[in-house]
């Protein structure tokens, strides 16, 4: 009997959770309680990985065009986004700050900042890697530049475009984590966290489901890309079949 | 408050203004008692940062470069090297401190350890990638001559490979030097301090760390890239191409076929 009212105890305590943070523990229950608070970060980390990948690819698209008609631009570019690929990223959230305030929109500049050379890496290389033939036939058939690019070199460069994109996207989840430097929300914002009653960094809980749904982030949206990856460059098993 | 010997804090000169003075000249912390900033403490943090980053990098390098050229000398492990290089990407370097930090607990040996995780993957790709890489024809020459596999390894593959080691390395201290900025997290002095403990420090201090953080790892990124050219063999070298040349020399064609 005694031993029954003991137990339901235990189980009403863990479920208000006060036990679980106080001892500052890994306690399932009180993760499946408070599911409901990792909802948002995670759909802000999801929101900030995917609008500064888009920008960032949609800057580095625009770049690599660009420096692929004027072959001189190549290196000029890659030095300014390796430069801004340098500054840390605690920095460089903290170095926006006073021009652009706290919020999403300094996090994005930050985190857009950093798919740059990742992604203008691989697109010009991309580019590059055309076969000459296949881009003289076009010529010899009478496409025009514009015309060249879209229907013969984007198509074939798309796998290692692609492959770019993957790498930026699974790096910028994994930065995004420091966004809460800048007030960007996020999922760091819950491992890393100071408010009374979480038990700031140390509380096992946060930081297991937190950082687990990072990496879990990013490993879905590597998946995804690789999807469309093998989707885009059917010709390619094709070619290796 | 004369008698902490540092002056009160500037009136508002503009945020980098402020920041740039607050790595200059000591001044009275924000909630007052202590003094902040300046030279020295500056230089003291940014002392321990390159400690912490040091030993990091210099245990990655122990540990990912024997193992990068013994699997890329043997021609194994491509999955392993390229899987590893993948993964270390995804995994956001707050969450493993936080991780490191919740189940082993804080300290100097903690906080290298996650930054050691972080600079092995980079190296050991690279490392795998330069020997993999290294001229065929060069190793098939060294073996002709009687090379041992391991003679082959540290003195044609090793040399060959050392430029791509070396930007490894580049990325990896880069990386490190810049995650350090979070250790405070775990109780280790670096410029994070300031960055983290602006109740104590104020913006000033927590823009001037990240400037102080900045630049570090620019200069770190650029002596690594000098040094990453000194270790180039001379015959690797971007423009030394001596088979073009020799293939350049004129030759005598006839000026009209009969």
């Amino acid at each position: 009997m005694s031993l029954e009212l003991l137990v339901g105890q235990i189980q009403i305590r863990e479920r208000t959770g006060q036990g679980c943070v106080a001892e500052n523990g890994f306690c399932p229950d009180w993760i499946a309680d408070n599911l409901d608070k990792y909802w948002s970060p995670l759909l802000e980390h999801v929101w900030l990985s995917v609008v500064s990948v888009a920008i960032g690819f949609l800057i580095a698209f625009a770049l690599a065009v660009v420096a692929h008609r004027r072959r001189w631009l190549t290196g000029p570019i890659l030095g300014v986004t390796g430069a801004l690929y340098t500054v840390p990223s605690v920095a460089a959230f903290l170095l926006l700050l006073p021009i652009t305030g706290r919020g999403n929109g300094t996090a994005i500049v930050a985190l857009v900042a950093y798919t740059l050379l990742i992604l203008f890496r691989n697109i010009t290389t991309g580019l590059r890697n055309v076969p000459a033939e296949a881009v003289d036939a076009a010529r010899g058939m009478g496409l025009t530049d514009r015309q060249v690019l879209r229907r013969v070199e984007l198509p074939l460069a798309a796998p290692e475009v692609l492959a770019g994109l993957r790498i930026a996207f699974t790096t910028t989840v994994g930065l995004a984590t420091l966004a809460f430097f800048a007030g960007g929300g996020g999922l760091g914002e819950l491992i890393y966290s100071e408010k009374a009653g979480t038990g700031g960094i140390r509380f096992q809980s946060n930081v297991v489901v937190a950082g687990g749904l990072a990496i879990l982030l990013a490993a879905v949206g590597d998946l995804i890309v690789l999807g469309v990856q093998r989707h885009v460059a059917r010709w390619q098993r094709v070619a290796q079949a | 408050m004369s008698d902490l010997g540092c002056g009160p804090a500037p009136q508002d000169l503009g945020a980098f203004h402020d920041a740039v003075d607050f790595l200059l000249s000591q001044r009275e912390s924000i909630s007052g008692g202590v003094c902040i900033g300046g030279l020295g403490e500056v230089g003291d943090l940014a002392a321990s940062h390159m400690t912490l980053s040091l030993v990091a990098v210099a245990v990655a390098v122990a540990v990912a470069v024997p193992i990068g050229v013994w699997l890329g000398h043997v021609g194994r492990g491509e999955f392993l090297a390229v899987s590893v290089s993948n993964v270390g990407r995804a995994v956001p370097s707050l969450a493993l401190l936080a991780f490191f930090v919740a189940f082993l607990g804080i300290g100097f040996t903690n906080v290298a350890a996650v930054l050691t995780l972080l600079a092995i993957p980079p190296i050991l790709t690279n490392t795998y990638v330069g020997i993999r890489q290294a001229d065929r024809e060069a190793v098939e020459a060294a073996r002709g001559m009687g090379f041992t596999g391991a003679q082959v390894a540290r003195r044609i593959e090793l040399p060959l490979a050392m430029p791509t080691i070396f930007g490894g390395i580049r990325t990896s201290a880069v990386a490190v030097v810049a995650t350090a900025t979070i250790s405070p997290l775990a109780n280790t002095e670096s410029l994070g301090n300031p960055i983290l403990e602006p109740q104590t420090y104020g913006d000033a201090g927590q823009l001037g760390a990240a400037i102080a953080v900045a630049l570090l790892t620019l200069a770190t990124d650029g002596v690594l890239g000098l040094v990453q050219r000194a270790v180039t063999p001379a015959g690797i070298r971007a423009g030394a191409h001596p088979r073009t040349k020799r293939l350049s020399l004129p030759i005598p064609r006839r000026a009209e076929t009969t």
